[in-house]
């Protein structure tokens, strides 16, 4: 155990001083692609904020059933099957069709080259599960059929924060997934969420439709309250023109009314609908609707064929910018809720960052201190190990560009405290194997010997400790469990490479020494 | 040599009372869960005006209907912590500030806002008590690898006890549960072990060294052995610990608090009760070269 070989020397001290310069690397800038790196800090250092949205996919599983109907009703049609009776309930189409039919419908729902029930030959399993009990049926998404849908909703929805996001300019935001109906915001450096949040509420689906006086027309109508809450219309569920069919939307200054509105421009099939309905309707008032609420519903005066148009609504000049941003953007395909949101203001994060390096700096200097009052020439080099395991610890961290939080840090203090675990049992090993053995050389060999199967244990049951945090931890928590892992690899390379090295330049030097521990 | 074997009864009967004063009030007292857990919404304020105090905010909070709020300092006079439950009301906070900001003019600084939905805080609490128990058991299976039946037993009943005592001090005190509290019980496993195993280690070196030594005083030679190891290892830790304590800030108080509460129950229980398992178990020389041999 006490035999260092030249090449070995000069490796730990290269891999030592590389460690070194990246861990220095956070405090001056180098020059350098290689060098500059940095450790990150996590939201509660930097401040900023954490949202967790869930998609609300019932409307969506709804929707979907619902036009179902249509095609289901229009496929069998052809195939002169009638179907009477649809009924949408609890995410269930039901529907009831003659005995003659009931193999027909049931054989196409279950072929697997059906087309009104796909996925078979992708997934193995169809996109509906059906039920028939005295020809009576129930249409339902089969498991498979709503992980897709979920799998679709969420990469739609994430396109259209990303976007979101985007447009409000916010530095560096990272969105991900989490889970088939999730969506992870963070958003550094943010204190107030508030605009996001109310940006990302919005599921902003936009539509014109008129207003009527007849609820009993073909497309059934709707009692729609006004968005301030004044009024209610009765409007038709006829869509004339929906957000899809915008190509952009900004705010303006409508000089002649003196407000703020939001002026849009549509695509070619857009601009042909519109001309369309302005000219048949002219005299009739076209509500605007977004999200279910009337945000004004002008009479329409003359015919627009130009493909551009505005809407006013008694805006402020922020709130016609979040509506033109949110018309820009698109509609979510489902609802989003904020199912969970940490926010740290800027000045908390800086607190939180003195507090830590304060705390680290006392813990470091008394466990230094302690130890070297406990140990003397030994203890200096418990010392210089433990240094030297600080700077390796946060130079691994930089390298991996890996996020710092506040348990991070936490995490880094402790390992200073353990650390030093590994050179006591071996000097305390050293210690009894010298009551028995003169020559300095073997008794240190073999307390280094002796002692390492402890150290082993020692530190593998910390580690599955840390293994297990990072893996169910979340947030902040994973930082911790990141420094108090890399720690451990830290300790022990610093122990058996730095300090042991240290430990044989001095022994040899002193083998005649007695007392030497 | 310090004769820790005079006082194992002594201890284990402590400890056994310890277990059961602590499970009870687990069991009534039940633990005070933060927001992680609970789900709720929490707030931390910094006011500029040093004559707003802790009740004159809670009047003011009282009228806005949030249910139960709960006001206190934190830290420091002018730092406040607000918490209450689960409101369906998405502008809560928003509306908070506003009303804040009417009644006492701009003179609050929200440092930290925290909302956790009731679908949330059930997963973080599931997931708390998965990587606990998963813990626990990699824990046992790594040690029954190490050592003997009646080592790994000592190990465990060690490491339950630990985690036990630790929570229900928590649960005696009244002291907040959240997701750093886990981090601290699953670093305090991870202690505990630890230490347990260092002195194993020994006693079961010396087995094979003496063959005429009773475990009960082989016991306490390996203790003695290994006491200043034990000693020095835990004292640097506590610095550590009391320094994230005093110095880290709020936020890692009871994250410390519970660390250093784990890591002394650790130190003491790997002397008292690990080793005891082993004298009860009546483990010999016999035990050690048996498994050896296979």
């Amino acid at each position: 155990m006490l035999y260092f070989s030249k090449l070995r020397i000069i490796f730990i001290t290269i891999i030592s001083l590389l460690f070194i310069i990246f861990a220095l690397s956070n405090l001056f800038n180098f020059d350098n692609k290689i060098l500059n790196k940095k450790i990150n800090l996590g939201l509660d250092l930097q401040g900023g904020s954490y949202l967790l949205l869930e998609i609300d996919n019932d409307p969506v599983i709804e929707q979907k059933l619902q036009n179902l109907t249509v095609t289901i009703r229009n496929f069998f049609k052809e195939k002169n099957v009638r179907i009477t009776n649809f009924k949408l309930s609890n995410q269930t189409l039901s529907f009831t069709s003659d005995e003659n039919s009931k193999q027909t419908i049931l054989d196409e729902f279950a072929s697997e080259e059906s087309e009104l029930n796909p996925y078979y030959q992708r997934f193995k399993s169809h996109q509906l599960n059906i039920v028939e009990e005295n020809n009576f049926f129930k249409v339902s998404f089969s498991k498979q059929g709503i992980i897709n849908l979920k799998t679709s909703s969420q990469d739609q929805a994430l396109e259209i924060v990303r976007r979101r996001i985007d447009e409000i300019g916010t530095n560096e935001p990272n969105i991900l997934k989490r889970g088939n109906d999730r969506i992870l915001v963070e958003l550094p450096g943010l204190d107030d969420p508030m605009r996001i949040k109310s940006l990302l509420g919005k599921t902003a689906n936009l539509t014109f439709r008129f207003v009527t006086n007849d609820t009993e027309g073909s497309f059934g109508a709707e009692k729609l309250e006004f968005e301030d809450g004044t009024e209610e219309a009765i409007v038709s569920k006829r869509i004339i023109l929906s957000g899809e069919n915008l190509l952009d939307a900004q705010p303006r200054m409508d000089t002649e009314n003196n407000e703020t509105v939001v002026t849009f421009s549509l695509d070619r099939v857009g601009a042909k609908r519109f001309g369309k309905a302005t000219s048949t309707g002219i005299g009739k008032r076209l509500a605007i609707v977004l999200d279910g609420k009337v945000i004004s519903a002008p009479v329409i005066r003359d015919t627009i064929a130009t493909g551009s148009g505005q809407i006013s609504g008694g805006f402020t000049f922020q709130s016609a910018t979040d509506l033109a941003l949110l018309l820009r953007s698109g509609a979510l395909p489902a609802p989003l809720n904020i199912i969970e949101e940490r926010t740290v203001g800027p000045d908390l994060g800086q607190d939180s960052i003195n507090a830590g390096m304060i705390a680290l700096l006392i813990g470091f200097i008394l466990v230094i201190l302690y130890i070297f009052v406990k140990y003397k020439i030994f203890g200096i080099i418990t010392n210089i190990a433990l240094i030297l395991n600080l700077f390796i610890l946060v130079g691994i961290l930089t390298i991996f560009e890996a996020t710092l939080t506040l348990p991070g840090i936490a995490g880094i203090i402790l390992t200073v405290g353990m650390a030093v675990d590994a050179n006591v049992l071996i000097f305390e090993r050293i210690k009894e194997e010298l009551k028995s053995e003169k020559n300095n050389l073997i008794a240190f060999d073999s307390g280094y010997t002796k002692s390492r199967t402890a150290i082993l244990d020692a530190n593998i049951t910390t580690l599955l400790a840390a293994i297990i945090l990072f893996f169910m931890g979340s947030g902040p928590i994973k930082g911790f469990s990141l420094t108090l892992g890399i720690g451990i690899f830290t300790t022990l390379f610093t122990v058996y490479f730095i300090a042991r090295l240290l430990t044989v330049l001095y022994v040899s030097k002193n083998k005649e020494k007695e007392g030497l521990i | 040599m310090i004769a820790f074997n005079k006082y194992y009864n002594k201890f284990n009967i402590l400890s056994v009372s310890l277990v059961i004063v602590s499970l009870l009030l687990l069991t009534f007292k039940g633990l005070n869960f933060g927001i992680d857990f609970k789900g709720g919404t929490l707030i931390e304020l910094r006011s500029t005006d040093s004559k707003i105090n802790v009740s004159s905010l809670r009047d003011n909070l009282s009228q806005m209907n949030l249910g139960d709020v709960s006001v206190k300092n934190f830290g420091n006079e002018t730092d406040f912590l607000i918490k209450f439950e689960n409101n369906e009301n998405k502008n809560v906070i928003e509306e908070i500030k506003k009303n804040l900001d009417k009644s006492f003019g701009n003179s609050f600084n929200f440092r930290r806002v925290e909302n956790v939905g009731p679908k949330v805080s059930a997963e973080l609490l599931r997931s708390g008590v998965i990587a606990i128990s998963v813990a626990l058991f990699l824990m046992l299976v790594y040690i029954w690898i190490r050592f003997e039946w009646q080592f790994s037993l000592g190990a465990i009943v060690a490491l339950f006890h630990d985690v036990i005592v630790t929570l229900g001090l928590f649960s005696l005190l009244g002291l907040e549960i959240n997701l750093s509290i886990i981090a601290a019980v699953l670093t305090i496993v991870g202690y505990s072990m630890n230490d347990t195993v260092v002195i194993f280690d020994r006693v079961r070196e010396n087995l094979r060294k003496y063959s005429d030594i009773k475990i009960f005083e082989l016991t306490n030679i390996s203790i003695n052995e290994t006491l200043s190891r034990t000693l020095i290892t835990s004292v640097t830790t506590l610095l550590a610990l009391l320094s994230i304590f005093f110095f880290g800030g709020e936020v890692l108080k009871g994250f410390s608090l519970a660390m250093i509460f784990g890591v002394i129950f650790g130190t003491y229980s790997s002397i008292y009760i690990a080793n005891t398992v082993l004298v009860r178990l009546n483990v010999s020389q016999k035990t050690v070269l048996r498994e050896d041999k296979n």
